[in-house]
């Protein structure tokens, strides 16, 4: 990862040095190694700050709506998974694709502190990875862990490439993986009503309403949202009755269906680690299954999934009943 | 003194119904006009379109106390916006499968197609709903619990 920061470091130099680009988004680096927050970087200087590591699983994407329209041109570096959120946005008029310049570089699985810490190692100095092993440097000593264990929830089913790229930084070929993403989501479709319900309240009254999914989704990009109403129902953001939290992620994740790429974004930001992808997720399986496989994102043009019908399209209550394909 | 009853009282749903301006709201007035009975608990909405009703709408219906919600548009094809119910049926299918996953009997949720000549259709599809509903009793998933407390 060094080799590719290295690179990444060089070609954001150059760029900016050239005046090709009036400024470079990036991961800077954080007051610990597992918290590198994402950055523009406007002259040669500030780049010392710079970073790429295995910490840098931030989506890039949605800084672009506000930096695309300012003066200059502005270059990103993308990871494949926030490539299809760029395709999005740029297909909703929402970055000017123009003034961007994007340099797509590799990922190769990010890691999840959060999982780390989970494993009962404190105070992170450093961390290091070889192959599928990751070593954790901390205050207490060293330990080895397995790398799959503790990626984000985002990489582990993972199997996107980059849609779009002016240039690319890619040194090393990732494996080929076999990975169903949809796995969990029909765990839960086979439980029961009860069952599914009681899972969902126990998740989702976990929900402090910080908003932080709604903030780092790139598909959640209205200059006003519907949440900000005081009137919508679900402004009182007080935890004492189970039915607001329900209403706020039941219409944030319709408001994105069609639209989200899973990036898994939500699930890496929520503080109370929420499976909000799975929500998601849903939606994608069930247009998947009755109006054909589709992948926001592919592509920066064409209609969703629900912009669009066909005049043969299952019947709600059909699909409610399980009697549709 | 007021005498305290032990009875318990028979359920009567809350049920909301949202008529498309153009099918479902005549068909309603041609059941009434033909003198055939539905349930005096169905609330209905007029919109002005099936695909006028926000999925806000639905779950702000069973917060505010609906025990089941049914949504009637023109038949596919029949729309007086020409499209506007394929939208319907596209987001209908989503969102009440969706609430399913999330633990919410299916049987609460329902999109029927009635047009403006089947006064007797409304009628019939009314009667189930809102017996399926009072078979499945009191909605107390969706309910703001502080809406239940003021009942």
């Amino acid at each position: 990862m060094k080799d590719v920061e290295m690179k990444m470091l060089e070609r954001a130099k150059a760029l900016l040095e050239s005046g090709e680009v009036a400024r470079v988004i990036g991961w800077k680096k954080g007051d610990f190694c597992f918290d590198p927050a994402p950055a523009s970087f406007e002259t040669v200087e500030e780049l010392d700050n710079f970073v790429y590591d295995y910490f840098c699983g931030a989506n890039l994407s949605k800084y672009l709506i506000q930096m695309s329209k300012k003066e200059g041109k502005t270059a990103v570096f993308l990871k494949p998974c926030d490539t299809y959120s760029f395709n999005q946005l740029v297909k909703e008029h929402r970055i000017k694709r123009e003034n961007v310049y994007v340099i797509a570089v590799e990922c190769m699985a990010k890691l999840d502190i959060e999982k780390i810490k989970a494993k009962g190692i404190s105070m992170v100095e450093s961390v290091e990875v070889v192959g599928k092993e990751v070593k954790v440097t901390s205050a207490y000593g060293v330990e080895t862990l397995y790398k799959p264990d503790v990626v984000l929830t985002k990489c582990a089913t993972c199997t996107k490439t980059h849609q779009v790229k002016d240039e690319e930084i890619i040194l090393h070929e990732r494996p080929a993986r076999d990975v169903d993403r949809f796995e969990e989501v029909a765990k839960l479709e086979a439980m029961t009503a009860d069952e599914r319900f009681a899972f969902w309240r126990e998740q989702l009254s976990k929900c402090i309403r910080c908003n932080a999914c709604r903030n780092v989704c790139p598909a959640c990009s209205c200059v006003k949202c519907v949440f900000d109403n005081p009137a919508s129902g679900i402004a009182a953001k007080a935890n004492d009755d189970k039915f607001e939290e329900q209403l706020f992620h039941v219409i944030r994740a319709f408001h994105v269906a069609g639209r989200c790429t899973d990036c898994g974004e939500c699930s890496r930001v929520c503080p109370q680690n929420i499976p909000l992808h799975l929500l998601n997720r849903k939606f994608i399986k069930d247009i998947d299954n009755l109006y054909g496989e589709y992948q926001a994102g592919e592509t920066d043009e064409g209609k969703t999934p629900l912009t669009s019908y066909t005049e043969g399209d299952a019947e709600p209550n059909d699909v409610m009943n399980g009697e549709a394909k | 003194m007021q005498e305290v009853t032990t009875e318990k009282k028979e359920f009567t749903p809350n049920i909301v119904a949202f008529c498309c301006n153009w099918c479902s709201y005549a068909g309603a007035d041609l059941a009434g006009s033909s003198r055939l009975t539905y349930p005096a608990n169905v609330k209905i909405i007029r919109v002005p379109c099936s695909c006028r009703v926000n999925p806000m709408f639905i779950l702000k219906a069973f917060q505010q106390g609906a025990d089941g919600v049914i949504l009637c548009g023109c038949h596919p094809g029949d729309c007086h916006y020409v499209t506007g119910n394929y939208y319907t049926r596209r987001r209908m299918s989503l969102l009440f499968s969706f609430l399913s996953y999330m633990g919410i009997e299916k049987e609460r949720t329902r999109v029927e197609w009635v047009s403006a000549a089947e006064g007797a259709r409304f009628s019939a599809v009314m009667n189930d709903f809102v017996k399926t509903v009072t078979e499945l009793g009191e909605n107390k998933r969706l309910t703001d619990l502080r809406i239940k407390e003021g009942k």
